[in-house]
């Protein structure tokens, strides 16, 4: 067995992870475990900004920037977190600063910020310029610093491991196992702390702006171990992915004063948002388009409509967006600085995910009960900032802030106390038994039975697309639940091919497509569960949001058996801000 | 939509080796059915999940940002995900980048390459207590390192340059893009330091001007340019240069 022991072992090297990482490296024994490169990351792809009240342009305070957070996340926001984020946004911008982020600057030399979707001034007066950014590549340059600070910190990585279990015992998590891809064996990390930053699950879906690595492991390796998730019916559909390919346009054209227009050339969202017109919240935007396209208004009545920057002109597309407008160039060959952008929602983010406290500390049930040396942080994590739907920019700001949470409070609060829990018996028996498995069907090759893993990743996606997309109702939800439990039972027979040890990402794919699977199950369980509409999650059978019976947060427990989940509920936590009806 | 569509045949010859198989690397011909919009790595997908699934490469963002799928494409480094069958013919060659050891098909040993990057110290070093907000820096002082900070680290300059090629211990383009990044930053105050080590023997003079890395960044970094910066500082001692 190969076997490795640290106080601290943190799984994925995104944002989140490195954030966890830089407040432990000087003075515990800490491993980061990532099945790519750190740079690699997908908090790398993340183009607008990060949020903070520093109020360098105009006047700003992280109370507007809570409100408009819960009320973003209509009302499902557990407040006390939201306050954290909000507050501790502004330390943290200026700590990736003193690290060297290099923001764009205002003419004083601060920190240059912009106007987002749903970011206002006094509760919702208007829009604010609260988006501290560096240029429409704010996820490269965090995750770029990040790393440059790893390095500085000498932090011990894992490159190219596949995590594949979670190990718990005595009541503590202790443990986790992986694969090494480059040589296939498998290693056991025995810990004192667990901390998962592995990110979202965008791939369950077709269309969808995530990288193929964005397959819901540390969801997925979580929950098959017993630990609930939360609100994994509330994923965000980005409403202005390229046409087809999905990538993200960022919200921060809007921001610079983009349009989205009909086959009409009509700003339809002025008509659904007066105020806040193009920046109402994503989940709406998304709404107001697929309703454009539902009643006949899409570009030649095709299912997308168009993102606009050419009265921006050149000089401030070059300057401001330069990444974005290259990629509608190099993809669908369209002009941005004279041609209208084809555009249509596309799956974006898990507002859901593992449930943690303030601290980052992982829940295990609807009592808020803690699993001892757990911690998650990012997007596989629900805090729960997010709500029903996330604010442009607020995913990087929930990574640096709940990133350097969970380091801070293992380092002062859980390491001083904590201990080794001792590995469970054959710690490895069950991923070595799943990956030997695997390997065994794969000796049968191309002439062996079964249909290939593609066939039912494809499926996947399309029936998620189609059944748990940006409208739901019962009909399709219900037989998406059929559809996931029919994909589980394929995932058990299909034909794979290459029986290597060396680098074998067929092995490493199905692997991913089985923990998107399980991620899809909760999703569409969850969602089929709540009878109303409440930010992301839109019923077109319960169209509006019932506060009486759903102000709450699903969470969703593993059958042990084949079954459908168990679905408990928690409360929302409100100090603030009681719940009304959300106008743009 | 400027860019013609429908469904073409590519003829894909692609660099295998699986060391505990093959004695040497072969080359192997697939044909795909694309469409003129497919990326290259959505034909290799294709490949990957309907033909072979033993055809192994890196990928992961598939739109040019994550600097994975770096590979050497009818004899130039481009990542898969930024090259549009459109823009690659019917008859393509693919390969793993020149310079780096080969782990399996196109799947390079990037281990050397990070530690190369590390070796030029690639954090902003400045040791002054840092103020309760932001240290100020000019629009103008952002810009003059803007370019260098676009780097994401795929290796393609790296694995174009013949001086690497001859002498794996150079530290190479990559590495000296990264320490420009922060020799021009002016909140930053090694780059003293970072000059010492570059102002050596596998330093920046073993760059011959020979404009690869700039033609392979997928960035569009003018890396040679970069590097020529660098160079002059050392030489002038002082970053405050034209």
């Amino acid at each position: 067995m190969n076997y490795h022991k640290y106080d601290v072992v943190i799984v994925g090297a995104g944002g989140a992870g490195l954030m966890s990482a830089m407040q432990l490296a000087h003075n515990t024994s800490v491993a980061v475990i990532s099945k790519l490169y750190p740079t690699r990351s997908h908090t790398g792809a993340a183009q607008g900004g990060v949020a903070a009240a520093l109020g360098n342009q105009e006047e700003d305070h992280w109370k507007w920037h809570m409100f408009d957070t819960v009320k973003g996340g209509d009302y499902l926001v557990d407040q006390d977190a939201a306050e954290v984020l909000t507050r501790e946004a502004i330390d943290a911008v200026y700590d990736l600063e003193h690290w060297g982020l290099p923001f764009n600057r205002t003419e004083d030399g601060k920190i240059d910020q912009r106007r987002f979707g749903g970011h206002t001034r006094n509760f919702g007066e208007g829009p604010v310029r609260r988006s501290c950014y560096a240029a429409d590549r704010t996820g490269h340059m965090i995750l770029q610093t990040m790393y440059q600070q790893s390095v500085k910190n000498q932090v011990k990585f894992y490159n190219e491991y596949l995590m594949l279990d979670l190990l718990i015992n005595d009541g503590q998590a202790c443990g986790v196992v992986a694969l090494c891809l480059r040589d296939g064996t498998i290693h056991t990390f025995h810990a004192k702390t667990i901390v998962f930053a592995t990110g979202g699950y965008g791939r369950a879906w077709r269309i969808t702006s995530n990288a193929l690595a964005c397959t819901g492991d540390g969801m997925a390796v979580a929950y098959r171990r017993g630990i609930p998730l939360e609100d994994m019916e509330m994923y965000q559909f980005h409403p202005t992915g390229l046409y087809k390919v999905g990538i993200l346009l960022s919200e921060a054209a809007r921001g610079e004063g983009a349009y989205l227009l009909n086959k009409d050339g009509e700003r339809f969202c002025v008509r659904y948002a007066p105020t806040m017109e193009e920046l109402a919240p994503r989940d709406m935007v998304s709404r107001f388009i697929v309703q454009e396209i539902t009643e006949g208004r899409g570009i030649d009545g095709k299912d997308y409509v168009y993102l606009s920057v050419a009265h921006l002109g050149k000089e401030k597309i070059d300057a401001k967006l330069p990444d974005i407008t290259d990629f509608a160039r190099n993809y669908l060959g369209v002009e941005p600085y004279y041609e209208p952008v084809p555009i249509q929602p596309t799956a974006h983010y898990a507002m859901g995910g593992i449930p943690t406290d303030i601290e980052g500390r992982v829940i295990m049930d609807e009592n808020n009960t803690t699993l001892p040396g757990m911690y998650a942080a990012g997007e596989v994590a629900c805090v729960s900032v997010h709500g029903a739907n996330r604010l442009g920019t607020n995913s990087l700001v929930d990574l640096i802030v709940f990133g350097r949470r969970a380091g801070k409070h293992i380092a002062a609060k859980w390491l001083p106390e904590a201990d080794f829990a001792p590995l469970p018996p054959n710690p490895d028996a069950w991923a070595t038994e799943m990956v030997e498995s695997l390997l065994a069907r794969a000796s049968a090759g191309a002439k062996g039975k079964g249909e290939t893993q593609e066939a039912i990743r494809q499926d996947l996606r399309d029936s998620m697309m189609e059944n748990a997309g940006v409208v739901r109702d019962e009909q399709h939800l219900t037989a998406q639940m059929a559809k996931v439990a029919e994909l589980k039972e394929r995932w058990q027979t299909m034909r794979l091919m290459d029986t290597s040890r060396t680098f074998n990402t067929e092995l490493m794919e199905v692997i991913e497509l089985g923990n998107l699977i399980e991620c899809a199950e909760a999703t569409v369980a969850g969602a089929l569960a709540r009878q109303e509409s409440r930010g992301a999650h839109y019923r077109s059978d319960f169209p509006t949001r019932d506060d009486k019976n759903f102000l709450q947060h699903t969470l969703a427990f593993r059958s042990e058996t084949a079954g459908a989940p168990e679905l408990r509920y928690k409360p929302v936590v409100i100090t603030e801000f009681q719940p009304k009806e959300r106008k743009y | 939509m400027a860019t013609a569509t429908g469904t073409r045949t590519i003829h894909i010859k692609v660099k295998r080796y699986q060391p505990d198989k093959d004695a040497k690397p072969y080359w192997q011909d697939f044909a795909v059915q694309a469409e003129g919009n497919d990326r290259l790595v959505d034909v290799l997908n294709k490949i990957k999940w309907e033909q072979d699934g033993t055809l192994t490469f890196r990928r992961s963002c598939v739109h040019g940002v994550c600097g994975s799928d770096a590979m050497r494409v009818n004899g130039r480094n481009r990542l898969a995900c930024k090259l549009l069958v459109n823009d690659i013919g019917a008859r393509v060659t693919v390969e793993p980048m020149l310079g780096f050891p080969v782990i399996r098909d196109l799947v390079v040993d990037m281990e050397p390459f990070f530690a190369k990057y590390e070796k030029v110290k690639p954090y902003l070093m400045n040791d002054e207590p840092a103020p309760r907000t932001e240290r100020l820096q000019s629009p103008e002082q952002r810009e003059r390192y803007d370019e260098t900070t676009k780097c994401i680290l795929c290796g393609a300059c790296t694995g174009s340059c013949p001086s690497v090629w001859a002498n794996p211990d150079w530290v190479g383009p990559a590495s000296i893009v990264n320490a420009h990044r922060f020799i021009f930053d002016s909140r930053d105050h090694g780059g003293a330091e970072r000059m010492q080590i570059l102002g050596d023997r596998n330093g920046v003079w073993r760059c011959r001007t020979i404009f690869n890395c700039s033609e392979a960044c997928p960035r569009g970094i003018h890396v040679t340019d970069a590097i020529e910066e660098v160079k002059r500082a050392i030489m002038f001692g002082t970053t405050d240069i034209a």
